[in-house]
């Protein structure tokens, strides 16, 4: 069986339609004087889900997460957790927690301390308390830096403890707000899978909020791609990558080929597009717009095949053109053709071999090829 | 550049016997011998004995801490709540007229402060006496406490107290056990500058006292105008001697503090 991405997923509870969500946001507007933050959303998020909220800032993936913790109030709309509609609850009575961007550590406690504020609130017994501190420590590995005060800590350890109180409570979910953005890269890869694993060690269900697209795609079971207060596309990462569902997403996720025309041909689950740039498209994935109707072909770079000559297959589809330009990445190479009509599209290759026989030079002509279901049709 | 110059020298000893030498001066002829507080008669240190037998300014000295001590503290609770409306509720009605309010006794001649204090407290047929003098030392030194408390709140990362409210405490919670501790620093210099405020305040207190509720430098006032004792001199010195050494604790421990927060950052970053 064929699917996208090369990855298969055995959580899928989205797929299930008895599968009932753990987190519902219905019709929820959220309004800041004349500004809409959010804009009548609809979200379901499943029980042991790793959701993240992926939009550029002020697209209203924060505020979403706000109003789950309870800063905000929904102007109009119901959220229900596990069955319980909690719009109107403070953030203190709510079984949710939050890891802040800004770690917001208290500065007068020690470590220790910190991780176990929360369950000191809850009035739990101080034996109690200092076991599940002493638990949350190990897990994130600062059993060394239980004294030491938030300063006295690095960029890392901080996110670390933020994090270990964050779940000190054994929240029923665990809102993270741009989790890693304080991190190096290094250190942002490594806890990436760090905080995977212990998603899955505690299985609980994790929203993240975040700007960063690889975050995104390495960490999440599904990726809600926001705009304007609204869900573009809610889906898997590779499904975001593979088959973006509108102009937006394809271009906002990865690098994207545009390439505008007309539905020439429609039926049997197939398309050709005349596109501007004077040749037709065969394709067989995508939407399905009506013949004559404008639409896009998107196409990422790694899909297009750069050769000197003509593709032998006449089935493929192929366009003549010229090198513009070249870039050298170490791990690939992405080239830079001019087609005929004057577009410049990008095609990337994967350096697979350290020695390349007669590589493709500068101002060369070359053909890009692609087969019917390297890219998809946009609807406009 | 950073060389002794002549210049540089002469500027510094202008500008410091410019600020001191009264001080020294009075401090000086607080040991006199001499019951003439200009001249020089040798050293003794009776006047501070005859201080403490003079039971009029023991009094006054007694009246002025007792106010300074509680008018202090009321005000500094009352000047941290009104920073925190300021900074908390910054889109309420009224509010740029609110915090001009507030602000306003900062400019206010001390003159009318007092005088419209004690029209106030005439109008509604108030005794005048110590409690007079205390609630207008709430009053004038409130908004110094709102000013400091204020600057640092606007600093102040609100998502800490977020924090504090995800992790279930109660805002009432938050509050004492988050916000304060956290602010404390500037509440306590707030404090100490309403202190201060109120210790050496004559103008407010002369309008708003009456009997029985001398402050010392209204005493020590009313005393120089029969010609100055030596011990007032010696008064004085004692008052110094006290904000001086406030002032030098103070700077140390906040020094101190700062230079083992850097180390602690430093161990963090190196050590790991």
């Amino acid at each position: 069986m064929k699917s996208l991405g090369n990855i298969r997923r055995a959580f899928a509870p989205w797929t299930d339609p008895d599968a009932k969500p753990y987190i519902t946001f219905r019709n929820v507007t959220k309004r800041f004087g004349d500004f809409t933050a959010v804009d009548d959303l609809t979200l379901n998020i499943y029980h042991r889900e790793f959701f993240a909220l992926l939009g550029a800032s002020g697209c209203g993936k924060s505020t979403l997460l706000r109003m789950l913790a309870g800063f905000e109030r929904p102007t109009s709309g119901e959220i229900i957790l596990d069955g319980q509609d909690i719009a109107g609850i403070p953030p203190y009575k709510r079984p949710v927690n939050m890891m802040f961007q800004s770690y917001a550590l208290f500065p007068h406690m020690s470590v220790e301390s910190n991780i176990g504020f929360g369950l000191r609130q809850d009035g739990m017994p101080k034996n109690e308390i200092a076991e599940r501190v002493a638990q949350m420590l190990k897990l994130v590995k600062l059993e060394k830096f239980a004294k030491r005060k938030p300063h006295q800590l690095s960029g890392g350890q901080r996110q670390r403890v933020a994090l270990a109180r964050s779940l000190a409570k054994r929240p029923k979910v665990l809102l993270l707000d741009e989790p890693l953005g304080a991190l190096d890269k290094k250190l942002r890869e490594e806890t990436q899978f760090e905080l995977m694993d212990l998603q899955q060690e505690l299985g609980l269900t994790f929203v993240v909020v975040t700007h960063d697209q690889e975050e995104a795609m390495t960490m999440a079971d599904r990726i809600a791609v926001m705009s304007h207060g609204k869900v573009i596309q809610v889906a898997t990462p590779a499904e975001i990558y593979e088959a973006p569902n509108s102009r937006f997403v394809a271009d906002f996720i990865g690098d994207v080929n545009i390439l505008d025309g007309k539905v020439s041909a429609s039926g049997n689950g197939k398309i050709e597009l005349a596109v501007a740039e004077g040749f037709t498209i065969r394709t067989a994935t995508g939407s399905t717009p009506a013949t004559g109707s404008a639409a896009g072909f998107a196409i990422r770079p790694e899909k297009l095949k750069v050769t000197r000559a003509a593709p032998a297959d006449a089935s493929v589809n192929a366009a003549q053109g010229e090198i513009w330009d070249i870039g050298y990445l170490g791990d690939m190479t992405v080239f830079y053709v001019k087609l005929d009509s004057g577009k410049v599209v990008k095609a990337s290759m994967l350096n697979a071999q350290r020695e390349v026989e007669d590589p493709i030079a500068y101002d060369e002509k070359v053909w890009v090829s692609f087969g019917e279901t390297a890219g998809v049709v946009l609807k406009d | 550049m950073n060389t002794w110059s002549r210049f540089n020298i002469a500027s510094v000893v202008l500008g410091f016997s410019f600020l001191y030498l009264p001080i020294v001066l009075l401090v000086v002829f607080s040991f006199n011998e001499s019951k003439l507080v200009t001249v020089w008669a040798g050293f003794s240190t009776k006047w501070y004995v005859s201080l403490f037998h003079n039971q009029g300014l023991m009094d006054a000295a007694w009246v002025t801490i007792r106010v300074a001590l509680i008018s202090a503290t009321a005000a500094t609770a009352l000047g941290t709540m009104a920073a925190l409306a300021l900074t908390r509720y910054t889109r309420f009605r009224g509010r740029l007229l609110f915090s001009g309010m507030v602000y306003a006794p900062l400019v206010m001649p001390e003159v009318i402060t007092g005088l419209s204090l004690l029209l106030l407290f005439v109008a509604i047929g108030f005794d005048r006496g110590f409690v007079t003098v205390m609630l207008a030392h709430i009053t004038f030194s409130m908004c110094f406490v709102t000013v400091v408390v204020q600057s640092r709140l606007l600093s102040f990362d609100r998502s800490v107290e977020e924090a504090a409210l995800d992790l279930g405490a109660t805002p009432v919670r938050t509050f004492l056990e988050v916000t304060l501790p956290i602010i404390a620093p500037a509440v306590l210099s707030g404090w100490m500058l309403a202190l201060t405020l109120s210790l050496d305040d004559l103008v407010i207190s002369s309008f708003t006292s009456g009997p029985g509720a001398t402050t010392l430098p209204m005493k020590i006032y009313s005393q120089v105008r029969l010609g100055v004792t030596p011990e007032i001199n010696a008064a004085c010195t004692l008052l110094i001697g006290f904000v001086a050494i406030g002032v030098i604790i103070a700077s140390v421990m906040t020094k101190r503090r700062e230079v083992q927060r850097q180390r602690d950052e430093q161990a963090a970053f190196a050590g790991r």
